[in-house]
């Protein structure tokens, strides 16, 4: 099977310091012998040896493109397993442009993004955690996305999931080999053993599954909408999120005019405030969108902002909003604190009860003065404050998801066999499966699906 | 000179275990089939345990018997006790195993291929194949004569060039001094064919007069016994049964074992071929089991009309002198006096890896082989072998399709995947823990799952399959009718519920519920199920269990569905793994090697990882 030559920038294009471009694929080689001269003008790089360094020129023609540094590498011992060119020149945004240019002329095509890992992946140089952390890289929208997804490829959910499995396939061995040698091996007081090691990994499998829901928060943002009755302040809670004059700040209700949807960083985190438009058009919030309306929208997302106008007195309408939003992860802004306020704290915990999802901060938004505040209550409701790449683990996408939940289910259905007293040779139907379902995510189990699918979001690649 | 010359279907070379079945395969399915064998007296010998089935290995004579084959109804003619292992288990490790009267089992087999049609069983040493351009053409024996064939068989057990051990004392021969089958090894390998070199053992036969019962366990045998045959009638097999006895090895046992090691030949060196690691001699287990301080020890009797007994669990290549202190270290065996010695027996076998699925060879094409000539170890591996190889090779003379199982179909399956795929560096033995979906491959469902492709064969009669159909209606029917039943909490119900200890009903509840409870079965519910049908045992078990186990039995399928989608994403055969873009060199010499007919079977060989599986599978999509 045969690729062709791709090339591409492979540091960030920025105004300084070095910039390197790759050349991967058959033609590597012959394409920089054909675009640089050495010094003494006779050395070709397609005759040099595998891992070596060359001074020299990028040429177009007879004009000096730059002065560089070409690396040569030889398959397969590269990062995609094939011969691979690797132009170090200087940096700046125009210098590596004309340096990519003069490749691409010479019989590269530029590559997709992600197509180096592709390759890797493909020619056997990585395996699937590791390819789809790559992939999570190129499309990580945020920060904390990458870290994740550094954190990622540098293994440690590997790590996490292969100690997993390696204590299910030793449980299954035993039973196992208790049953072909039951003279020498014996189950007595196994399942009591193997019951609490069960409780240990679905805490375990819970975990993981839980930082998948943090994990997808991570990369896809936190679904936000700002819910309020006309004029309680979203408009000015928008700006002061956004941090700049986008939304028109009036005192008449109903005022704002556009339609908004915004990502904002907090932190590091991504919120993605999702159009708020249909609520700023009305007259009237509640009777506008109507109970089943915000119902909806409370589902869907992920938080709730709730501006309560703190300084004219809850009516029906708010208690009606809070009740839909009860047990949704909500925080509660008593705005206007620059006024004379009427509505306490109390008086929304008096209606929401005593709900662990919900915040309550006193802000004024028209001041600015509170932001930070907002940003770490948002923070500490998705984390717990615990935020922290060195030591966590997340799993930030959705098919190694589903296996974890496989898995979780799988060791659930051991929990019940063992619940019911079932023979010991029924326990390592489901062990097998949670080993599979973790095999699947570590690539150490093969599965055509995965491959497909896994081939498939490299082949989508922008 | 004037050889003697004839021309002949298929020549099955052995009448053991294995040559049995795949010559009488090929004599039924209408093939001129010649049986060779170095001693007609050993037809169908026993020349270790005097026992067939167990753990296992019970399954696969159910399935040999499932296809047609012969072991299951010629174990029912001749047993002498019969228990069914692991009750208190799953119903996917039960296992039937039967004690055998050797001399009448041999002579019961040989009696049925003497009474086959187109069958002829010769006493001649084959040693020598022919080929023609990578084809069998015939076999040669020892004093010249050639026999032309379609087809050859190998099934040569422990004969190839065997050397019997105990001490420093050898002997040229095969099994209980037979002769040894010294040529054919040098033929095999000058058609390209590697061979290895496997050992096995076995332990001293023993005056039964000499032993003291008294402090020893009897085990006898079933109440009601089980046949292996599904075309065995259950009531004709209720006989008078035998009892085996069970005693223990203890630390003066193991003393005298451990003072002895360096005579034995195992340990000395002399012994070079490798043993099996799960059917281990007495001197490996004192040395692997360090901190055991007793082994089981089973005193089998080897027929009705015999005293001598094998001592089971006992197997030993120590010196005579030892073996006399070992064994009479043994509480009831202190006066032991042995008929013969136990001793490790070498043999030539093959690298399995050389056949295709179907048990034909890559490189020879009509070469079939079965039993321990392929590495593994056993009786009923080696029938089941020798029955696959039998119908494969009458396949390929008739110009049909192989019979080949797959992993979630059969022991078979299991067996012979395991055989050509991964490398088997002791004799192979069959394990429950092999078989990845037993629940599914249980020892009573084998007919269910075998005997129609026995029937397409044309090893199963048209009466036994339609038999069989009626069976599967019959439980489908049953089952329908247990989940769609209600019982409600009658007073006769509740009194019942109590007596078995099950909760009493709240509400009503459905038959098929009931029987899930863990406490009840479907038999035992036949007193407050008052339609309930007359039906026969084997049915019953089969509605019991299907509905009683129905939740790990989807989750078993759904394991199957998985494997199916790998089993069935064929590589062609004419792939050129050169042009496998960045496969890891080891991966494509073991793949380029051994060839595999799917991406399952490739990703079963050791030094194949899932990274070069998911590149070997990428290469096939872009070659689409």
């Amino acid at each position: 099977m045969k690729n062709d030559t791709i090339a591409a920038i492979s540091t960030a294009v920025s105004p300084s310091g070095i910039g390197i471009i790759r050349i991967s694929g058959e033609e590597a080689l012959r394409i920089a012998d054909r675009i640089y001269r050495s010094p003494g003008g006779k050395k070709k790089l397609s005759a040099q040896q595998t891992h070596t360094i060359h001074y020299g020129y990028i040429m177009d023609g007879e004009d000096v493109v730059d002065e560089v540094l070409v690396s040569v590498m030889r398959a397969p011992k590269t990062f995609t397993a094939e011969d691979t060119v690797e132009i170090n020149c200087h940096g700046g945004v125009y210098a590596m442009k004309r340096v990519l240019e003069t490749v691409l002329k010479n019989g590269a095509r530029p590559a997709q993004a992600g197509e180096f890992t592709k390759r890797a992946f493909l020619n056997g140089r990585m395996d699937l955690s590791r390819a789809e952390a790559v992939i999570d890289i190129i499309q990580a929208k945020n920060e904390y996305a990458l870290k994740s997804s550094v954190s990622q490829l540098k293994g440690s959910v590997q790590k996490r999931i292969k100690k997993l499995r390696e204590e299910i396939l030793y449980e299954t061995a035993y039973v196992e080999s208790a049953l072909d040698d039951p003279e020498h091996i014996s189950l007595d007081g196994f399942s009591g053993e193997i019951g609490e090691k069960n409780r240990r990994w679905m805490g375990e499998l819970n975990r993981l599954i839980a930082s998948a829901d943090n994990g997808k928060i991570i990369t896809e943002g936190i679904r936000t909408v700002i819910l309020g009755k006309p004029n309680a302040g979203k408009s000015s809670l928008l700006n002061l999120l956004l941090g700049e004059e986008r939304a028109i700040v009036t005192d008449v209700a109903g005022t704002t005019r556009d339609t908004l949807e915004e990502n904002v960083n907090i932190n590091g985190l991504t919120l993605r405030l999702i159009d708020t438009a249909g609520i700023r058009r009305t007259k009237d919030l509640v009777e506008q969108i109507g109970v089943e309306r915000a119902k909806e929208t409370a589902q869907t997302a992920d938080l709730i902002i709730y501006v309560v106008d703190a300084s004219v007195p809850l009516d029906e309408n708010d208690r009606q909003i809070m009740e839909l939003i009860r047990g949704k992860k909500t925080l509660v802004l008593l705005n206007k604190s620059d006024l004379e306020t009427v509505v306490e704290k109390e008086d929304i915990q008096a209606i929401l009860g005593d709900s662990r999802a919900a915040a309550i901060l006193t802000i004024s938004a028209r001041e600015q003065t509170d932001a930070r505040e907002i940003e770490n209550t948002i923070q500490e409701l998705f984390f717990h404050g615990e935020l922290s790449f060195n030591d966590e683990v997340y799993i930030t996408n959705t098919r190694q998801k589903a296996e974890l939940v496989e898995a979780f289910e799988s060791l659930a259905q051991l929990k019940n066999s063992l619940d019911m007293e079932m023979p010991e040779d029924f326990y390592t139907i489901d062990l097998m499966n949670a080993y599979e379902a973790l095999g699947r995510i570590t690539g150490e189990s093969v599965e055509e699906d995965l491959v497909n699918e896994i081939f498939g979001r490299f082949c989508m690649g922008k | 000179m004037c050889k003697l010359e004839e021309t002949i279907d298929v020549a099955v070379v052995g009448a053991g275990h294995a040559g049995c079945e795949a010559a009488l395969a090929c004599a039924r399915l209408g093939l001129e089939t010649v049986m060779f064998t170095v001693s007609v007296d050993s037809i169908a010998l026993m020349p270790c345990n005097p026992n067939v089935g167990g753990t296992s290995k019970g399954h696969l004579v159910r399935e040999v018997d499932a296809l047609g084959g012969e072991m299951g109804k010629n174990i029912d003619r001749t047993f002498i006790q019969s228990k069914m292992l692991n009750k208190s288990k799953g119903p996917a490790v039960h296992s039937l195993r039967a004690q055998a009267d050797k001399a009448e089992y041999s002579r019961s087999m040989r009696r049925v291929l003497e009474n086959t049609d187109h069958l002829s069983i010769r006493q001649a040493e084959v040693t020598e194949i022919i080929t023609e351009e990578g084809r069998i053409t015939g076999v040669k024996t020892y004093s010249g004569a050639v026999y032309h064939c379609k087809a050859c068989i190998l099934c040569t057990g422990t004969y190839l060039r065997a050397r019997c051990i105990y001490g420093d004392v050898s002997t040229c021969t095969g099994p209980n001094g037979l002769q040894a089958a010294n040529h054919l090894t040098e033929s095999l390998k000058a058609h390209g064919i590697s061979m290895y070199r496997f050992k096995t053992g076995t332990p001293a036969r023993v005056d039964r007069r000499s032993l003291d019962f008294s402090k020893m366990e009897e085990q006898t045998g079933d109440e009601r016994i089980v046949p292996f045959s599904f075309t065995t009638d259950p009531e004709s097999v209720q006989i008078p049964q035998v009892s085996c006895w069970l005693t223990y090895t203890n630390e003066n046992t193991h003393d005298i074992i451990r003072r002895n090691l360096d005579r034995s030949p195992l340990y000395s060196g002399v012994i070079e071929g490798t043993g099996p690691r799960y059917c281990p001699s007495i001197e490996d287990k004192v040395v692997r089991f360090a901190d055991k301080s007793r082994h089981q020890v089973f005193l089998e009797p080897e027929g009705l009309y015999t005293n001598e007994m094998y001592v089971g669990g006992m197997s030993s290549s120590l010196p005579e002198d030892v073996q006399y202190a070992m064994y009479r270290s043994v509480p009831g065996m202190e006066h032991v006096k042995i008929v013969r010695n136990a001793y490790a027996i070498e043999y030539d076998c093959i690298d399995s890896r050389q056949l295709d699925a179907s048990l034909e060879f890559k490189n020879i094409k009509g070469l079939f082989s079965g039993g321990q000539f392929n590495g593994s170890s056993g009786y009923e591996e080696a029938a089941a072998q020798g029955l696959i190889a039998g119908i494969n090779a009458a396949m390929e003379i008739q110009g049909r399709e192989p019979l080949v199982l797959d992993r979630s179909e059969a022991y078979i399956g299991v067996l012979i995947d395991d055989l050509v795929t991964k490398e088997n560096k002791e004799p192979y033995r069959m394990m429950t823990s092999r078989a990845e979906y037993r629940l599914l491959l249980r020892q009573d469902n084998a007919d269910l799952r075998l005997t129609r492709k026995g029937y397409e064969v044309g090893l199963i009669s048209r009466e036994r399959y339609e038999g069989l159909l009626k069976k599967e209606e019959a439980i489908e029917k049953e089952i329908q009718r247990v989940e769609h039943t209600n019982i409600g909490g009658t007073p006769k119900v509740q009194e019942f519920l109590e007596s078995q200890n099950s909760t009493p009903l709240k509400s009503g509840i459905s038959l098929g519920e009931l029987v899930r409870r863990p406490e009840l079965t479907y038999q035992a519910l036949a007193c407050i199920d008052e339609e309930r049908p007359l039906l026969s045992e084997d049915v019953q078990e089969q509605v019991n269990i299907n509905i009683k186990y129905e939740g790990y039995i989807k989750r078993q399928q759904k394991q199957v569905k998985q494997f199916k989608k790998l089993e069935n994403k064929k590589i062609p055969k004419d792939i050129d793994y050169g042009d496998v873009y960045s496969l890891r060199t080891e991966a494509r010499q073991k793949l380029e090697l051994y060839r595999p007919a799917s991406i399952g079977q490739a990703s079963r060989i050791s030094g194949v990882s899932p990274a070069d599986i998911s590149v070997l599978m990428i290469y096939l999509e872009k070659r689409k």
